[in-house]
């Protein structure tokens, strides 16, 4: 064999489809395993039925059917009452990956890169060949659409198999329902993502048909769609010069005080001839002209401005009160629920908003009975109120909570790991831009904004909970100090019965009335400890 | 006050007690129990009766106090148990009670009693709140201290002679009230701390050639061994002559057989002998008997409460400071036992019989 030339690697050497890319890489999309691979189709499919009837101003009304047809085959179908896709937009949404809406904008939705559901038509064609079929009805008295499609790999473009109009397949006067089947492993993942969506959404309905046909409804908490929220140009604070410079070269603004007013929400005039004025530059330069030395110092200037914080419409948090009902309508055995909603705050200029929710006093199948030690709290995570399933140790939201000190909130917790104790924490990030650490979004990235900010909302629920648990902690003492009375008074009564003529039961009665309305006093008797002098 | 009365005060005081507690459950008060206080701090020296004896400082036992409650369940229950002896004329041992009364609670893994450490305070406890004796309670303690002499008593009804006993003395038992004395052949009581001391006096028929009673206390004298004490030497003009180690605790258990004990101030009138005197082992005497020899090197706790002694009013005297100063001066103390460095029988040849002759007793 004689020595390749560089030649010979130029034949060899290709463009690579991006689907083609994915084909070899599923994990990258979070398809790693069967069991998670099933999930992850619930899970797309559902986050853009949430995201089209949010956007349409519908309450969601969304039925998961699940149906094992063989050892490992599954068949998932998910069903909405949203507004639809139109006939010539379904092949591309469902069968050409990175194509969507959302990419280019800042506005807070659950899909980002326009991956999610064109990656599961690729798992399923991958795993059956089976292509995946689609039915869509934008309007009462309207034909629903049917298409059956397959991704092609090499293009990245949709192939569409069969397409026709039927009647039968959506019920309601709009809406989508996609099917596809796919290898697979059913666990219960799938029902915990399903109630974790539903407590993230509290304003959805949700009916589930597990695998062995048992059915289950997740209703509304609230009757109210959250406030839609509006995309937002970048805020200044947190600028990165990649993203700066793009925008200063595209910008159709002539000066640079217009461009940050034009461009950045929160600079007003008077705010940008400061930040101008801060970075030394002139008015009189255009935006594209700036080099790099002058591009960073117009960062550091943005950076120091006192502006407003970013427009906080942009965001939609579950909100304070819903997620406390959410919580109360899917734990309603749990002693205590409270909830924080945090203000916003930025990282890299994204605004984002942290809240967190506490479920305590669940009742748990212990494993052994005799079995003291608490099992760590189950921490339920989400993004742009999307549960995240996976990869909890490597989330900054888990970083978050292991770094509060959770023995201040009366909890138990050894070392910095999780605390200990009947407890479901949720913590939820919502932003304009959630950084996940990969393409698969199972783990925030590690911001140190987010982990503080995190980390606040924790502690102003953990004050509340501590409140609780403090008051809960006297009742308990109470309770036991009164049981501990009535087992001496059995005995001081059978002694006084001896000493005296009077009856044992008699002695007995008058000490249980007694107890009785000590103990109501008892707080204030024993805390002051008086009665404790002059005893050796 | 005859057996009858006596035993009449003690039922009333515990009837008196329970109803005082009664009353206050149904007026809705916090039951208490008045206990004067046996500690150092309630501790008074009387100069002119020679006695310890209990101040006037007391406490309360609440039953609504988190700290009080159990001990005052327990009070109560040794009362009640204490009330059923009198009632039926029987008498029980103090470890008797304690497993009596015993038991766990309902619906707890909680216990009356753990231990008979906690249920022996509690008749002490009541000795002093009701100013009773816990004789007089019907509790008894295991016999310690033994006697021998040329002596005859009738207890229970049966003739004991206390010269007759062999090599093994009378066993002391915890009530000598009613024992009776029917003969007493003796000149003094010598009272020795160690049992091995009296083993070797009695062997020697010691108590026949000095004529006296002779009582072992096998370490810190039990209250039967110092209530007879007392008798022979109240009724029966006898001097009592204490020996013990050459230590600060030997010198404490001639103080206790003297004046009382700080633990048992409230009875001291009733049991000690003030009149009692030390005839040794004291540190002088190392010197004077030439027992240097034998010394044993003092420990630092050993010095520490030979210090506590000097502050005792009770050893304020100017020879017991003497001797006590000699001690943590020379650093040493010494065993009853050195005295047989000088032959087996120097003790009772030589030493006892010379030191009662010269009357060499420090008071």
């Amino acid at each position: 064999m004689g020595k390749k030339t560089a030649e010979d690697f130029a034949r060899e050497q290709k463009e690579i489809s991006v689907s083609e890319f994915f084909e070899k890489n599923k994990h990258l999309l979070g398809f790693d395993n069967p069991t998670k691979s099933l999930l992850m189709a619930v899970k797309e499919a559902v986050d853009n039925s949430l995201d089209a009837c949010e956007e349409a101003g519908i309450l969601p009304d969304i039925v998961i059917k699940i149906k094992n047809v063989k050892e490992d085959i599954y068949v998932v179908s998910v069903m909405d009452n949203g507004p639809g896709i139109v006939k010539a937009q379904i092949p591309r949404i469902l069968g050409k990956l990175l194509y969507g809406s959302k990419f280019h904008r800042l506005k807070q939705s659950r899909g980002q890169q326009g991956i999610g559901i064109s990656s599961v038509t690729l798992y399923s064609q991958l795993t059956t060949g089976v292509p995946t079929k689609v039915w869509s009805k934008t309007g009462n008295g309207k034909k629903i659409h049917y298409c059956e499609l397959h991704l092609n790999t090499q293009t990245n473009e949709p192939d569409i198999l069969k397409q026709e109009e039927v009647e039968k397949g959506i019920a309601g006067e709009h809406g989508t329902k996609i099917e596809m089947e796919m290898h697979g492993r059913y666990r219960k993942t799938v029902e915990d993502y399903i109630k974790h969506t539903s407590v993230s959404n509290p304003f959805v309905k949700l009916t589930y048909t597990a695998p062995d046909g048992t059915k289950k409804i997740f209703p509304r908490s609230v009757n109210e769609l959250p406030r839609t929220p509006k995309t937002m140009r970048p805020h200044p604070h947190g600028m990165e010069f990649g993203t700066l410079k793009k925008l200063l070269q595209h910008t159709k603004s002539r000066t640079i005080t217009a461009f940050l007013t034009n461009e950045f929400s929160s600079i007003g005039q008077h705010s940008a001839r400061a930040i101008v004025k801060g970075a030394k530059l002139s008015d009189s330069q255009k935006p594209h002209e700036l080099d790099r030395v002058q591009i960073e110092k117009l960062i550091k200037s943005m950076q120091e401005a006192k502006v407003q914080r970013p427009p906080t419409d942009c965001l939609s948090p579950i909100g304070n009160k819903e997620l406390e009902k959410s919580l109360n309508k899917e734990y309603p055995e749990a002693e205590f629920v409270t909830s924080i909603t945090r203000d916003p705050e930025v990282y890299r200029g994204f605004p984002f908003l942290i809240e967190v929710g506490i479920v305590y006093g669940l009742q748990e199948k212990k494993k052994k009975d005799d079995d003291e030690r608490q099992s760590t709290i189950e921490l339920i995570r989400f993004a742009n109120k999307v549960p995240l399933l996976y990869q909890q140790s490597a989330c900054a939201l888990t970083d978050a909570v292991k770094g509060v000190d959770w023995r201040r909130y009366n909890m138990q917790q050894s070392g910095s790991n999780l605390p200990a104790g009947p407890m479901k924490l949720v913590v939820h990030i919502c932003s304009v831009w959630v950084p996940f650490v990969s393409e698969s979004k199972e783990a925030v990235a590690g911001y140190p904004e987010i982990i503080k900010e995190t980390k606040l909302a924790i502690q102003d629920a953990g004050r509340k909970l501590s409140s609780f648990l403090s008051g809960k902690r006297k009742a308990g003492e109470q309770k036991r100090r009164i049981q501990m009375f009535d087992r001496y008074s059995g005995e001081v009564a059978q002694a006084l019965a001896v000493l005296t003529d009077h009856k044992e039961k008699d002695i007995q009665k008058s000490l249980t009335e007694l107890v009785k309305s000590r103990i109501h006093i008892k707080e204030e008797f024993t805390d002051d400890n008086t009665e404790k002098n002059g005893e050796s | 006050m005859t057996t009858q009365k006596k035993m009449e005060k003690v039922d009333g005081e515990l009837k008196k007690l329970g109803v005082k507690v009664t009353q206050e459950i149904t007026k809705k008060e916090n039951p208490n129990i008045e206990i004067p206080i046996r500690a150092l701090s309630n501790v008074v020296y009387d100069k002119k009766s020679g006695q310890l004896v209990l101040g006037s400082k007391t406490s309360r036992r609440y039953y609504f106090n988190v700290a009080h409650a159990k001990k005052f369940m327990q009070t109560l229950m040794v009362a009640s148990f204490s009330k059923q002896l009198i009632d039926h004329k029987i008498h029980a041992s103090i470890r008797d009670m304690f497993y009596n009364l015993k038991r766990t609670l309902p619906d707890s893994h909680e216990n009356t009693f753990d231990m008979q450490s906690e249920s022996d305070p509690i008749i002490v406890d009541l000795e002093v709140a009701l100013d009773v004796l816990r004789e007089q309670l019907h509790l008894t303690t295991d016999r310690k201290g033994i006697v021998a002499g040329n002596v005859q008593i009738k207890d229970r009804g049966d003739i004991i002679d206390w010269s007759k006993l062999g090599s093994g003395g009378w066993s002391i038992p915890s009530t000598v009230d009613e024992v009776d004395f029917k003969k007493v052949d003796a000149e003094s009581v010598i009272v020795v701390e160690k049992n091995a001391g009296f083993e070797r006096l009695h062997e020697d028929k010691f108590w026949q050639k000095q004529k006296c009673i002779l009582i072992g206390t096998g370490g810190q004298p039990s209250r039967g061994t110092r209530l007879l004490i007392q008798r022979l030497n109240k009724e029966h003009k006898l001097p009592v002559y204490v020996m013990t180690d050459a230590d600060s605790y030997g010198f404490y258990i001639y103080s206790v057989i003297k004046s009382g004990s700080i633990s048992l101030a409230h009875v001291s009138d009733r049991i000690s002998t003030p009149t009692a005197k030390f005839i040794g082992l004291t540190i002088s005497d190392i010197y004077e008997y030439d027992l240097k020899k034998c010394t044993i090197k003092a420990r630092d706790v050993d010095i520490k409460r030979a210090k506590e002694l000097l502050n005792y009013d009770w050893f304020k005297k100017p020879a017991w400071q003497k001797e006590i100063n000699l001690m943590i001066e020379k650093g040493i103390k010494a065993e009853i036992e050195a005295l047989s460095h000088r032959g087996l029988k120097f003790m009772s040849e030589e030493y006892l019989p010379d030191k009662l002759k010269k009357k060499k007793f420090l008071d």
